[in-house]
C-alpha cells in the first residue's frame, strides 16, 4: 500500500472522529448553554435544600435559565447557601423568589425562579431575599399524620 | 505437613516476586519507551501508518458495536423508564452511559482484541525473526522506529474511536427510542442536552479513553517486545495482551470514575 | 586506545562472557586484520554467535576488551555505538528481512534511515546493490515470496548498503540448497575484495567456508582451540577438528547428552 492511501485513510478516520466529537459536544451535550464560565452568579439561601445537586437546572417558567454552581452550609446560620449561575441573556428583578421544586413525583430537583415586579435587576453576587425550601416528603407525611391525630380526639368528644 | 506448608509459602512468594519482577521490567521498558518518544514524535508519518493498521481498521467494528450497544440500551432502558412514566429520559440514560462509561470502556476492550493483539504478535514475530536485531545492527533504534509509533497510535486512535462508538450508540438509541418506540423526538434530544455536560461528561469520557489507549498501547508493545521467540511464546503473549489489557481497562475505569464523578449527581 | 595498530580491525583481549551462571566464552584472544576473511567454527552453543554479539556491541563481556576500529566497544554510549554500527554490516542467519517491506524498500531502509540522499539517488544505489546480488528484477516482491537463498541475497545487499568496513555473517549457509550456498559464498568473497571489508563468518559449513576464508578459528569449550589456515584443516589430525570436518557422530564432542550411564539407569527399576 502506498503512502498516499495511508494518508487518505487516516485523514478520513480523523475527520470522522472529529465529527463524532462535535456531535457529542453539540447534539448530545449542549456546549453553548453549558459553558460554566459564562453568565452571572447569584446567591440564594434555603432552610433545607432536600436532594438538590450541583449542576441541577435553574428554571423560570419551565425554561432552563441556569445551573446550580455550588452548594454549601453557612456555619453560623445553618442555612444552605446555594450559588446559581444564570445565563447572561436572562435578567431577573431584585424581588425574585427562588424555590426548590421537583419535576414529577420522583424526578430530579431543580431551582425555580419566579420574577417579581421590581424594576431593578439582579446583578452578579446579589442575594435573593425570598426563598422557599424543598418539600420533604417525610415531613409532609408526618405533618399530615399529626394533624389527623389532632383532629381525631376532637371528633370523638 | 510442615514441608508442604513451606512449599505453599514459597510458591506464594514466587507468585508475587515473579510478578513484581515483571512489573519492574515493564517500568524500565516504559522508561526506555518514554525516552524514545521524542524521536518518534519527530517522525509522525510512522505513527500515522500504525494509526491506519490499529485505528482505521478498527473503525467498522467499533461503529457497528456502538450502534448495537446503543440499541440494546434503548430497549432495556425504555422497559424500566416507562414503569415510572419517564420514557423521555431514555436519551439521557443512554447518552450518559455511553459517553461516560461504555464508549471509552467497550472501545478499549474492542481495540485490545482487534488491534493490540495484532501489534503484540507483530512485534513478537519481528523479534523472533531477528528483524529488531537487524534494525539495531543498522544503527536504527527499534524502540523509536517500531515500538513507539505503535504505542502512540493506540493513544491517538482511542479517543476518536470512543467518540465514534458513543455517537453511533446514541444514534442506535434514537432509532429504537424515537423511530420504533415513538418517544417524542424533541424530548429525547432536549432532555439529553439538558443533562449531558460537555466538560464533565464528554471531556472526562475522552480523557478516560486517552488513559485506556496509553495502558492498552503500553501492554501490547511490552508483551510483544518480551515475547518468547517461539510460536507458543507469541501465542501466549497475544493472549496476555488481551487479558491484561481488559483487566487494566476495567480497573482503571473504576479508579477514574471514582476520581471524576464522585460527589456529582 | 591501547596498542591499536592500523592493520588491526578487530582485537579481542582476554574476553570472558557468561549468561547468568553459564560460561560461554572464557579468555578469548583474537586479532583480525583489515581485509581479512576469517571463519569461526565450533559446536552448537559454543559461543560463535556470542562472539559476533560482542564485536557488534549487542552483548557486553564480563571482563576483557573488545576493540573495533580502535574503539573499546563495551564502553561506548548508545550514540557512539550506533556511529560505529553504521560501519558494521551483519547478515543474520535467516536474513531478518522486514516482512512488511518489499525487496526494494528493505535495501533502501539503511539509506532512508541513515542518509539524507534524495529518493532518485537512493533508487540508483538500491538497484546497484540488487544488481550485485542478481535480484534487481525481484525488487517489487515481498520477503514472503522469496526463496531462502533469494532472501539471504537481499539481506546481503541490505547489509552492505552503506559499504561497511566490517561484515559479520551469522551462519550464512544454513538451510540453503547447494547452489545458493555457492552463490552466497561467491558473493561474500567478491564483496570483500571489491569493498575491502573485513569479514567474520560464523558457520558450520566446512566445505564452502574453506574455499573462501583466509583463516579458521575453531572454538571449543569457550576457548580458541586452534587458529589455522584452511589448508591445514584438511590435513590436521587434531581429533576435535577431524570429528568436525568428517562429520563423525562421536569423538571429543560426545554423541550422548552428558548424564548417567545407560546401564545403571536401566537397572534402576
Amino acid at each position: 500500500m502506498n503512502r498516499s492511501r495511508f494518508d487518505f485513510a487516516v485523514g478520513l478516520f480523523v475527520a470522522i472522529g472529529l465529527l463524532a466529537m462535535a456531535f457529542m459536544a453539540l447534539k448530545v451535550g449542549n456546549l453553548a448553554g453549558f459553558d460554566s464560565g459564562t453568565g452571572y452568579v447569584i446567591e440564594a439561601r434555603f432552610d433545607n435544600i432536600g436532594g438538590l445537586k450541583v449542576r441541577a437546572p435553574v428554571k423560570s417558567a419551565g425554561v432552563v435559565v441556569g445551573r446550580v454552581e455550588s452548594i454549601g452550609l453557612d456555619a453560623e446560620t445553618y442555612e444552605a447557601r446555594v450559588l446559581l449561575r444564570v445565563y447572561p441573556n436572562y435578567r431577573f428583578s431584585k424581588d425574585t423568589i427562588a424555590s426548590i421544586l421537583t419535576s414529577g413525583l420522583l424526578g430530579e430537583q431543580y431551582v425555580g425562579l419566579e420574577s417579581g415586579g421590581d424594576p431593578v435587576y439582579l446583578a452578579a453576587g446579589d442575594r435573593l431575599g425570598k426563598t422557599q425550601s424543598a418539600m420533604i416528603l417525610e415531613k409532609l407525611i408526618s405533618q399530615f399524620l399529626f394533624s389527623k391525630a389532632a383532629e381525631t380526639p376532637a371528633k370523638a368528644q | 505437613m510442615r514441608a508442604s506448608f513451606v512449599q505453599l509459602i514459597s510458591a506464594l512468594g514466587h507468585f508475587f516476586t515473579s510478578r513484581i519482577d515483571r512489573l519492574g521490567l515493564a517500568a524500565r521498558f516504559a522508561g526506555a519507551l518514554l525516552v524514545s518518544l521524542s524521536i518518534a514524535l519527530g517522525r509522525l508519518p510512522l505513527m500515522f501508518r500504525e494509526v491506519y493498521f490499529s485505528g482505521v481498521r478498527s473503525l467498522s467494528i467499533v461503529a457497528v458495536s456502538g450502534l448495537f450497544v446503543g440499541m440494546v440500551l434503548a430497549v432495556q432502558g425504555y422497559e424500566v423508564l416507562q414503569r415510572y412514566g419517564s420514557a423521555e429520559s431514555l436519551g439521557v440514560i443512554v447518552a450518559l452511559s455511553l459517553v461516560r462509561e461504555l464508549g471509552p470502556v467497550v472501545t478499549a476492550l474492542l481495540f485490545a482484541g482487534r488491534a493490540s493483539s495484532a501489534v503484540t504478535a507483530e512485534i513478537g514475530l519481528m523479534r523472533a525473526t531477528e528483524q529488531l536485531a537487524a534494525m539495531d545492527m543498522m544503527a536504527v533504534d527499534p524502540m523509536s522506529r517500531v515500538v513507539a509509533p505503535r504505542f502512540l497510535a493506540a493513544i491517538f486512535s482511542m479517543p476518536f474511536l470512543a467518540a465514534i462508538f458513543s455517537t453511533t450508540g446514541v444514534i442506535g438509541a434514537w432509532i429504537i427510542g424515537v423511530k420504533l418506540i415513538g418517544i417524542d423526538d424533541g424530548a429525547f434530544w432536549s432532555q439529553m442536552q439538558a443533562n449531558v455536560d460537555v466538560r464533565i461528561d464528554v471531556l472526562n469520557g475522552l480523557l478516560k479513553s486517552i488513559v485506556f489507549g496509553t495502558a492498552v498501547g503500553l501492554i501490547s508493545v511490552f508483551e510483544g517486545y518480551f515475547a518468547a521467540p517461539t510460536a507458543e511464546g507469541i501465542a501466549t503473549a497475544t493472549t496476555r495482551t488481551v487479558v491484561i489489557s481488559s483487566l487494566s481497562v476495567l480497573l482503571l475505569d473504576l479508579l477514574l470514575t471514582v476520581m471524576m464523578f464522585r460527589g456529582l449527581s | 586506545m591501547t596498542s591499536f595498530h592500523e592493520s588491526e580491525m578487530i582485537a579481542l583481549k582476554d574476553v570472558c562472557f557468561s549468561y547468568a551462571d553459564r560460561p560461554i566464552l572464557n579468555g578469548i584472544d583474537l586479532t583480525i586484520k583489515r581485509g581479512e576473511i576469517i571463519a569461526i567454527m565450533g559446536g552448537s552453543g559454543g559461543g560463535k554467535t556470542t562472539l559476533l554479539g560482542l564485536i557488534s556491541g549487542r552483548l557486553k563481556p564480563q571482563t576483557g576488551s573488545v576493540l573495533v576500529k580502535g574503539l573499546e566497544v563495551p564502553n561506548l554510549r548508545q550514540s557512539e555505538l550506533y556511529g560505529l554500527r553504521r560501519k558494521i554490516g551483519m547478515l543474520f542467519q535467516f536474513g531478518a528481512l522486514f516482512t512488511d517491506l518489499n525487496v526494494f524498500d528493505n535495501v533502501a531502509f539503511p539509506y532512508r534511515e541513515q542518509t539524507n540522499l534524495p529518493e532518485e539517488m537512493i533508487r540508483t544505489l538500491v538497484l546497484l546493490k540488487l544488481e550485485a546480488v542478481g535480484l534487481r528484477s525481484a525488487k517489487n516482491l515481498m520477503p514472503a515470496e522469496l526463496s531462502g537463498g533469494m532472501a539471504r541475497r537481499v539481506a546481503l545487499a541490505r547489509a552492505v548498503a552503506l559499504d561497511p568496513a566490517v561484515m559479520l555473517y551469522d551462519e550464512p549457509f544454513t538451510g540453503l540448497d547447494p547452489i545458493s550456498v555457492g552463490i552466497i559464498g561467491r558473493l561474500i568473497k567478491r564483496l570483500n575484495r571489491a569493498l575491502g571489508m573485513t569479514s567474520v563468518i560464523v558457520t558450520h559449513d566446512l566445505n564452502e567456508t574453506l574455499r573462501l576464508v583466509d583463516r579458521v578459528v575453531v572454538l571449543s569449550q569457550g576457548k580458541i582451540h586452534r587458529d589455522m589456515a584452511p589448508e591445514e584443516i584438511r590435513s590436521t589430525d587434531d581429533p576435535f577438528i577431524r570429528q568436525f570436518a568428517d562429520g563423525l557422530p562421536d569423538g571429543p564432542v560426545p554423541f550422548h547428552y552428558p548424564g548417567r550411564d545407560y546401564w545403571s539407569e536401566l537397572m534402576d527399576q
